[in-house]
């Protein structure tokens, strides 16, 4: 097997802060220090890049000696949560910024889908700007004129062809963006969830493509994106970015489960310091809440789920209730309810802790989030945190069969049937 | 072994520096259908929606001369060597007009294309480059309106007298070009993290075209304001502009060292231009 992509230690090093008089100063002084053959004295510091804590330095590290090896035909998932440096490292590849040190080496043309459709000219017509589009992604134009046919269909805009692309609706945009990308065949392949736009009969057409371009072609896939189903149904390899370095990699599935049970995910909140900077008000902070699989460790449909919320309360004499609203991303209430937590009166200043749990066979898969409700005698708001934390249920493939069914229940044997003659002759 | 050498050989290998001159010629004729197509889109889109179109490249510099010879022919009375102030006046205008357009459109590359420069890559210098000759193809159009004007008075029986000078004009055009992306994409690798550049590049170039031969003939300069001329000799349009005078009106200052001199500046002021503009390009995201 042969190597696509080499990452060699790769680093990324951004400063906080806007450009101005006191840049000069800095520039200024790493010249003079590569004047004098010396290194330049701002990649010694830096800290890691933790958005929620005060920064310290005015440098941070988005990547930090990042190095693996992609073979040639895999299609590589690549997770991590908000400000993992995915997307960094996907900016690198393609050449959009240069690391700070270290090399990438690769073998085939690198094409990079970050936003389908850049460089689309509102006054141009479609047919003109498949020209350009292409053009601006590297293909020649003869490469374009044999694939127009190709792409005018894939993205199902015949009609509006010789029409001005700012006639287009913004999922048109997006159809012929994608589809001039997904004609490109280069060797690699570097995709930032464009698949999270167009509509669902779209995303299917999108998502098979790219399939038939790993599997087919036998080209490379980098994939970035925050959907598990999607990494699970589409990559073979998977690898967790976290605290600007590889943390994990392996098949993508050992590489989702790695995700879901490490503590840094986003199914998994715990405030560490000083209870006044929790989020929440005076009244009531969230220390901890986690959503974790029932049993095994991945949550999926068969696994269930049980949360757990902690929370310090300073209301003394009050009836206290902490209230559950659990919605799908598409804001979709499933449930809402939760527990009255002291009934007399009689809440204390102290740090509560709620559990529940969903039994397995009862969500379907797909991504979900909390609302947190605290309130007195369930009628008073204390406060209200909406989309608190994000998980998601991983569909099991059972057979051939890895579609994700619709709905929002997926129950185990929903019916009784019971078979009875009613009528017969 | 031999699998060993094979893996070895890379197509892309990026790195946080390249080599010192580097100037990437290779990758733009690789992307020279992406030139072609920032092209004709500069021409398609400017004037869409217009009425007039095309005719707004000669509307332009039309009214230009008029305004010339009214302000400065007339009123300040400034000779012009002899020959018809129309053609005199729109010489120059058409040469300035190409210079100025091109430093001042390619001046600020990175600003204005920082959103598709984000998304994908492709030779940075290919968007200066369209926009020399999309200009390039708006200084032809606007030639056949002085074409126009030309046989007019030369059928009239005025004192022009081209001679065999005009056949360095295509080369002069390439000089022009130069000399204005050259400026343009230095001044835009300049103004990327610092803009203060920015203010000077508008009016900067609105004082150069009076320390450039357009409005008054080299000559007349060299006769009344000796003191001052070195100025205007030194400014490496003006040997251009002259011998293009001297070349099609046949009235201007003409010597080869002088063309000389404005050929290695602009031939200098590429290389340094292009070497600088590619090492911006690598890192320009981060701090534009």
């Amino acid at each position: 097997m042969s190597i696509a992509i080499k990452f060699e230690n790769i680093s990324k090093q951004y400063r906080l802060g806007t450009i101005g008089t006191g840049t000069l100063s800095h520039d200024l002084n790493r010249w003079w220090h590569l004047v004098r053959g010396k290194e330049d004295p701002y990649l010694k510091i830096g800290q890691e890049n933790d958005r929620s804590k005060k920064a310290e330095s005015e440098y941070v590290w988005a990547l930090k000696d990042v190095s693996f090896d992609i073979n040639k035909g895999d299609v590589v998932g690549i997770i991590g949560k908000n400000g993992a440096g995915k997307s960094t490292l996907l900016k690198i590849l393609s050449r959009i910024t240069r690391p700070t040190t270290g090399d990438i080496k690769a073998q085939g043309r690198i094409a990079s889908l970050l936003e389908v459709g850049t460089g689309f000219h509102p006054e141009m017509t479609g047919r003109e700007n498949i020209y350009l589009n292409g053009a601006i992604m590297g293909m020649t134009k003869q490469e374009i004129t044999k694939k127009l046919d190709e792409i005018v269909d894939f993205a199902g805009v015949e009609k509006y062809i010789d029409t001005p692309a700012k006639r287009y609706s913004s999922g048109m945009v997006v159809r012929l963006g994608f589809a001039i990308a997904a004609h490109l065949e280069p060797e690699i392949l570097v995709v930032d969830e464009v698949l999270a736009v167009g509509d669902a009969e779209f995303q299917k057409k999108a998502i098979g493509k790219m399939k038939d371009v790993s599997k087919g072609e036998g080209r490379t896939v980098l994939f970035v994106s925050h959907n598990m189903a999607s990494i699970k149904q589409l990559c073979t390899r998977g690898v967790v970015l976290g605290n600007e370095k590889v943390e994990f990699k392996g098949t993508q599935t050992e590489a989702i489960t790695y995700y879901q049970s490490s503590n840094k995910t986003n199914n998994y909140f715990e405030h560490t310091g000083n209870i006044s900077e929790a989020p929440g008000n005076n009244d009531i902070r969230i220390l901890k809440f986690s959503v974790l699989p029932l049993h095994g460790d991945v949550i999926s449909i068969s696994s269930g789920i049980c949360f757990e919320l902690t929370f310090y309360n300073r209301r003394n004499n009050i009836n206290l209730d902490a209230t559950f609203e659990l919605k799908t991303v598409d804001e979709q209430a499933v449930f809402h309810n939760g527990p009255l937590i002291t009934t007399n009166k009689d809440s204390k200043e102290g740090i509560y802790k709620v559990t529940g749990k969903i039994e397995p066979n009862i969500l379907n898969a797909g991504a979900y989030k909390f609302n947190l409700i605290f309130g007195e005698n369930q009628r008073i708001l204390l406060y209200k945190i909406d989309d608190f934390l994000q998980f998601e249920i991983l569909n099991e493939a059972k057979g051939s069969n890895t579609m994700v069914s619709p709905g929002i229940l997926k129950l185990n044997n929903p019916y009784e049937v019971d078979f009875q003659n009613l009528h017969v002759k | 072994m031999e699998q060993e050498l094979k893996e070895e050989k890379w197509d892309l290998i990026i790195r946080p520096h390249s080599k010192l001159l580097h100037f990437g010629f290779k990758e733009l004729i690789r992307y020279r259908d992406l030139l072609e197509m920032f092209i004709k889109r500069d021409i398609v889109t400017l004037y869409k929606q217009t009425i007039l179109g095309p005719l707004w490249y000669v509307i332009q510099p039309l009214l230009t001369t008029i305004m010339f010879m009214f302000v400065f022919g007339n009123i300040a009375g400034i000779p012009t060597d002899g020959i018809p102030q129309p053609l005199f006046y729109m010489a120059g205008i058409l040469c300035w007009n190409y210079f100025s357009e091109c430093l001042t459109r390619t001046s600020d590359t990175f600003l204005v294309n920082q959103n598709i420069f984000g998304k994908v890559y492709f030779p940075r210098l290919i968007v200066p480059l369209s926009i020399t000759f999309s200009n390039l193809i708006k200084f032809f159009i606007q030639l056949i309106l002085f074409l126009v004007l030309y046989l007019y008075f030369i059928l009239k029986g005025t004192s022009v007298a081209p001679n065999i000078y005009i056949l360095l004009s295509p080369f002069l055009i390439i000089l022009l070009a130069g000399l204005g992306l050259g400026f343009g994409i230095l001044l835009s690798a300049m103004t990327t993290k610092y803009r203060d550049l920015k203010f000077l590049t508008a009016f900067g170039v609105q004082l150069w075209m009076y320390i450039t031969p357009i409005i008054y003939p080299l000559s007349r300069m060299q006769e009344t304001y000796s003191n001052y001329s070195w100025i205007i000799t030194l400014n490496p349009l003006t040997p251009i502009i002259e011998t293009f005078k001297f070349g099609v009106l046949g009235a201007g200052v003409f010597s080869w060292g002088a063309l000389l001199y404005s050929t290695v500046f602009t031939f200098i002021l590429l290389l340094v231009g292009i070497v600088v503009f590619n090492k911006v390009e690598r890192n320009f995201m981060d701090v534009v």
